[in-house]
């Protein structure tokens, strides 16, 4: 037993079997994250029969999709239909293998981390043709086409705004680069004298782009293209091209939060004083904070299950704010807070992008995308490099 | 260290695992009643004239082009970034050459319209 926590592949086997795990779940409940906040916007309730306030929708829908029936076109390629959705899902989950969630909570730490992830998400777009082509039908092929040109044009983008990042930290290594921001004392959405907030829009439009999310959801415009490279897919199958698409949105705000705003780092990582009222009192706030106002809303409901689900899920948010104040639970949780709280704030981002942006047309796509954030990238690159010259 | 990338190749075959065996249990569960209209490529009702993988316009190739050639040259860059605190402005000097010859190609595909969609 000794030998088996002791190994060095215990923590990292652990956290692999949990994200395959979780990762699914969550990306499940950030759909309904997704539909709430939207009907927000728009001034309605979103889902609210299942589950308090809707809370369950996602366990329903997974089901539904599951006992969904699968159907493969006549004239599709059995194999390649078969293949193309596990391709996208494999690429976008490996994503998780390099992210550093905290110091010590990550599952590989290899000295070219940011390139594992570029690499994965270029080997993605695969799964997008393969699956149009596989397909045979003419809406799924000009639906693939049209992603995987979007795709890589702003991969060209999003290279350089990443390419500045690592100019920043001189690291490729995803632990390395939050330990550079810990080193200089800012995030690095700071440095270079606050420059490097270029190279942030670029990279936030180009993985807005990337992750084919409204406005720059062409690949999936439903007046033209009926639903894109997945039309003919139906049933889990389709289920997963839909997980790895939160999957490849929850991997580029996390890459957005290591490079730009601190991975697990907490805001003023250097000044010791504010270790107590940060990283204890905060979550404190914020968890039971969260759980009382959930209590509140208990008394409005009048189905008695739904009134136990949301208590449960209520006491448990309180439970979370006090177990996180343990001085030893919170040393190795505090970064894992912070980490999620930034991606969850990136994510509302994209979220509020989709609420706001209409669709632009494809050739427009095709004209912010090489025509503006590529030469901006590539300004930034040269911008940042003098800028981080002069600073020295 | 070669040993760091074990962890990354047990994640990919846990994560491969993970969507075949989802799909074999799904089998299980869903019915299954296919029929001859079913089974048809979505249309409008009608079964599609001709097979899809036909021709389509050149403009995709040209950004596949233009893809591999900028793609490579930012892989170039990353080296560079990284030894960039260590090169000090000898190295500045060098990423604006090699960023220079870029633009020049990027301009001329720019004036020959390749990167204008019709």
């Amino acid at each position: 037993m000794q030998a088996i926590l002791n190994s060095p592949l215990f923590i990292p086997l652990l956290l692999t079997v949990l994200i395959i795990a979780l990762v699914p779940l969550v990306a499940g409940y950030l759909t309904l994250v997704e539909r709430k906040v939207l009907a927000d916007f728009q001034v309605r309730l979103g889902p609210m029969r299942v589950g308090p306030y809707g809370l369950l929708q996602p366990l329903a829908d997974a089901l539904k999709l599951f006992i969904k029936e699968d159907i493969i076109p006549t004239d599709a390629d059995r194999a390649l239909f078969w293949f193309a959705p596990m391709v996208s899902t494999l690429t976008s989950l490996t994503g998780f293998a390099v992210l550093p969630f905290t110091d010590k909570l990550y599952i590989a730490d290899v000295n070219v981390g940011l390139l594992v992830i570029s690499a994965t998400s270029s080997v993605g777009i695969l799964g997008i043709i393969l699956g149009g082509w596989a397909s045979n039908s003419h809406y799924s092929l000009l639906g693939a086409l049209r992603s995987a040109a979007q795709l890589v044009s702003y991969e060209v983008a999003l290279a350089f705004a990443l390419l500045s990042a690592v100019m920043v930290s001189g690291t490729l290594s995803m632990q390395g680069i939050v330990k550079a921001q810990l080193a200089h004392g800012v995030w690095g959405v700071f440095a270079n004298y606050g420059f490097m907030i270029v190279p942030f829009a670029v990279y936030l439009i180009a993985a807005t782009a990337e992750t084919n999310r409204a406005p720059f959801d062409l690949p999936e415009a439903e007046s033209e293209l009926v639903a894109g490279f997945h039309t003919e897919y139906s049933g889990f199958r389709w289920a997963l091209y839909f997980l790895a698409e939160y999957c490849n949105m929850l991997v580029v705000c996390s890459v957005a939060v290591t490079l730009f705003w601190g991975g697990w780092l907490r805001p003023f990582p250097n000044v010791a004083w504010l270790e107590i009222p940060l990283n204890f009192a905060f979550p404190l706030i914020f968890f039971v904070g969260t759980g009382l106002a959930c209590l509140t809303l208990v008394k409005r409901l009048i189905d008695t299950s739904q009134k136990v689900v949301l208590v449960v899920v209520a006491l448990g948010l309180i439970l979370t704010g006090a177990l996180l104040t343990i001085p030893v639970v919170n040393h190795l949780m505090a970064g894992l807070f912070w980490f999620l709280l930034k991606v969850s704030a990136i994510i509302y981002v994209l979220v509020w992008f989709r609420g706001t942006f209409p669709r632009f047309r494809y050739d427009q796509l095709m004209n912010i995308g090489w025509k503006i954030a590529i030469p901006v990238g590539m300004g930034a690159v040269v911008i940042n490099a003098v800028l981080g010259m002069v600073g020295k | 260290m070669p040993g760091g990338y074990l962890p990354i190749l047990i994640f990919l075959v846990l994560a491969t695992l993970f969507p075949i065996v989802a799909i074999l249990a799904a089998k299980l569960v869903r019915p299954a009643a296919p029929f001859v209209t079913k089974l048809e490529a979505y249309e409008c009702g009608i079964k599609a004239a001709s097979d899809s993988r036909g021709r389509y316009t050149v403009r995709f190739y040209i950004i596949a082009i233009l893809f591999v050639i900028f793609d490579v040259e930012t892989i170039f860059l990353f080296p560079w970034a990284v030894r960039y605190g260590s090169l000090q402005w000898f190295g500045v000097a060098e990423v604006v050459v090699f960023l220079a010859i870029l633009a020049v190609g990027y301009v001329w595909a720019y004036k020959k319209g390749a990167l204008d969609w019709v």
